[in-house]
């Protein structure tokens, strides 16, 4: 007899234990459903058809997709979000490891390392705006820098040439010390003793950073470079203050041609087309970054 | 008192140019905020305050101010506003987002429920989806519901979870012990109850990183905003911002006025740096850290 009863109430308990889990999960199950997952299947819909929001949907089959890969403007669009990741990418962490190395080694003071984070906490609004006042060919200080050493003036954002390499420049201004912080925690795990071992040996800084450093820092690396890539490919509101994708289109950015496909040109169905096309590059990047973090998981031991 | 070697100079050296180029991008926005427009032209190089006044913060701000511009130039951009909306959105999406995301991420983490393992992989699945793929069909979802331009439209997609929220809170709760929720249960709590009661309290710490990292996300957020907010009466300052600059153009802007609206923005955020900067710097060092 009491054995059943335990029995039972052990059930009755799983049961209650389930129905409060479901209602637990309920709100952000909603959030989820509405806002993540319908939209996903929605985009590939919505990407076979020939929509302008005014008239009903008209499904059209892969012609977007068609079209996508005889447009100009796209590969255009493409190529310039590419060199702005390669002008990115590279610098930012070169600059951020440099930076958390330095601090590191030489000022590990809590204070330092508030400076240098607080472009990241402006926004990439307020980012765009500052620098499009110290680029200004006019007004701005870094022309008046440039004349001192004997440079022409440049044009900065409002030269084709240099439009987007002005536009990495701001992004690495604002995210550099947000990278250099990640690699800077990363550095704390990397146990002190080797260093003081390979410094008995006669190693120098640079060895040591070769040898030491930098194999044990590859997870963090991987991570921080994959998501900076991801981040990078998706580069849009410095080029909405700053140059809204001109001039010339040289910062016609992917986001940039995808936002101005739809809400401007009212094509839903093409600019959803290029969004699932850029969704799957990504995907196969951080698929890469998963590969990369689980390689590098043992370099510790 | 021990010699700098050469390289060592050379280290700080760098981390001084690192610092001055950190600060005076922010100094030089401050200092024309703060001068009078007729100062600006041929001032260029200036480091230092040509002129000091509150003239055009006011102006931005819809209040009297000495500052007079053209009509054409000045545009009516209500900062105020703005700057009231920006505060509205962030703690909705902020408390929103924390708290329901909390109560996902403690039964993921606690309790056993049919469909818990598949839910919390698709949960995690949707951290790779880019935001662009969404923003398209949650406009048309948001529009079709007529909530464009309101705040429930702007908060819709993050105030129940985002998917960083609910698995960061997840890792805390499963190394959380459970005595003190087992006895809290014998004593005859709810699951609620011992959720708001016992399990909350214990992750202060975690979730005040959370909300300093969600903050930071949601002030600075622009482009949701810009496509479902245009509205002055919603308008976040960062759309703002990018309006006042179309309004008054790219070529010749209103340099003061928009560099006054930009430290209007700045300020709170490098006030909050100062008070909280040890919070703040070490609650963004763990978010490489999954």
């Amino acid at each position: 007899m009491a054995a059943k009863t335990r029995v039972v109430t052990r059930a009755g308990r799983r049961r209650r234990e389930a129905i409060a889990g479901l209602l637990f999960v309920a709100p952000a199950t909603v959030g989820f459903l509405a806002f993540y997952l319908l939209p996903t299947v929605r985009a590939f819909q919505i990407s076979l058809t020939d929509w302008s929001l005014l008239r009903a949907p008209n499904v059209v089959g892969l012609a977007n997709y068609r079209r996508m890969i005889g447009d100009p403007a796209f590969w255009h669009s493409a190529w310039v979000t590419l060199t702005y990741v390669l002008y990115n990418i590279p610098l930012q962490t070169a600059l951020g490891l440099l930076l958390a190395v330095l601090s590191d080694r030489l000022a590990r003071s809590v204070a330092l390392r508030a400076v240098i984070i607080a472009p990241y906490l402006m926004s990439n609004v307020v980012a765009g705006l500052v620098w499009m006042l110290l680029l200004d060919p006019i007004l701005g200080l870094t022309n008046a820098w440039l004349a001192h050493v004997g440079l022409p003036r440049q044009g900065f954002l409002s030269s084709p040439d240099e439009a987007m390499a002005s536009v990495a420049a701001i992004s690495i201004w604002r995210n550099t010390g947000l990278t250099a912080l990640l690699f800077y925690a990363g550095l704390q795990a990397i146990p002190k003793h080797l260093y003081e071992a390979a410094r008995l040996e006669g190693a120098d800084e640079w060895s040591m950073f070769r040898r030491i450093t930098l194999p044990l820092l590859r997870p963090v690396l991987a991570f921080v470079l994959v998501t900076s890539l991801v981040g990078s490919f998706q580069v849009f509101d410095v080029i909405a203050v700053t140059t809204e994708g001109g001039p010339a289109q040289s910062t016609r950015a992917i986001l940039w041609y995808i936002y101005e496909n739809a809400f401007k040109f009212h094509k839903m169905g093409y600019a959803s087309a290029i969004s699932v096309t850029l969704f799957s590059v990504l995907i196969l990047v951080t698929l890469l970054q998963m590969r990369l973090l689980r390689a590098d998981h043992s370099d510790l031991d | 008192m021990t010699k700098l070697s050469p390289q060592a100079f050379l280290g700080y050296a760098i981390l001084a140019l690192f610092v001055v180029l950190s600060l005076l991008p922010l100094w030089m926005s401050l200092k024309i905020g703060l001068s009078y427009p007729t100062d600006v032209f041929g001032d260029a190089e200036r480091l230092g305050m040509t002129s000091l006044t509150f003239g055009n913060v006011l102006r931005v701000m819809g209040l009297p101010s000495d500052i007079q511009l053209t009509a054409f130039r000045a545009a009516p951009i209500d900062f105020t506003v703005a700057l009231r909306n920006s505060l509205i959105y962030t703690v909705l999406t902020v408390t929103g987002q924390i708290f329901f995301s909390a109560l996902a991420g403690y039964a993921f983490a606690r309790m056993r429920f049919p469909g818990r393992d598949l839910l919390f992989f698709a949960f995690l699945a949707a951290a790779m989806i880019p935001g662009i793929v969404l923003f398209i069909p949650n406009f048309i979802l948001v529009k079709d519901l007529g909530l464009l331009n309101t705040f429930a439209g702007m908060v819709a997609p993050t105030i129940l979870m985002t998917p960083f929220a609910v698995f960061f809170l997840r890792q805390f709760f499963m190394t959380a012990p459970k005595e003190l929720d087992e006895a809290a249960r014998l004593e005859g709590a709810s699951a609620f109850q011992i959720f708001w009661r016992v399990a909350l309290p214990i992750q202060k710490g975690p979730i005040a990183t959370l909300a300093i990292l969600l903050t930071i996300n949601s002030w600075n957020d622009f482009f949701w905003p810009f496509l479902v907010g245009r509205d002055p009466d919603v308008r976040v300052m960062a759309v703002a911002l990018a309006d006042f600059i179309s309004q008054t153009g790219r070529g010749t802007p209103d340099w003061t006025g928009l560099m006054a609206a930009v430290t209007l923005s700045t300020i709170p955020v490098l006030v909050m740096l100062v008070v909280f900067g040890r919070q703040i710097v070490e609650s963004l060092q763990t978010s490489g850290m999954k």
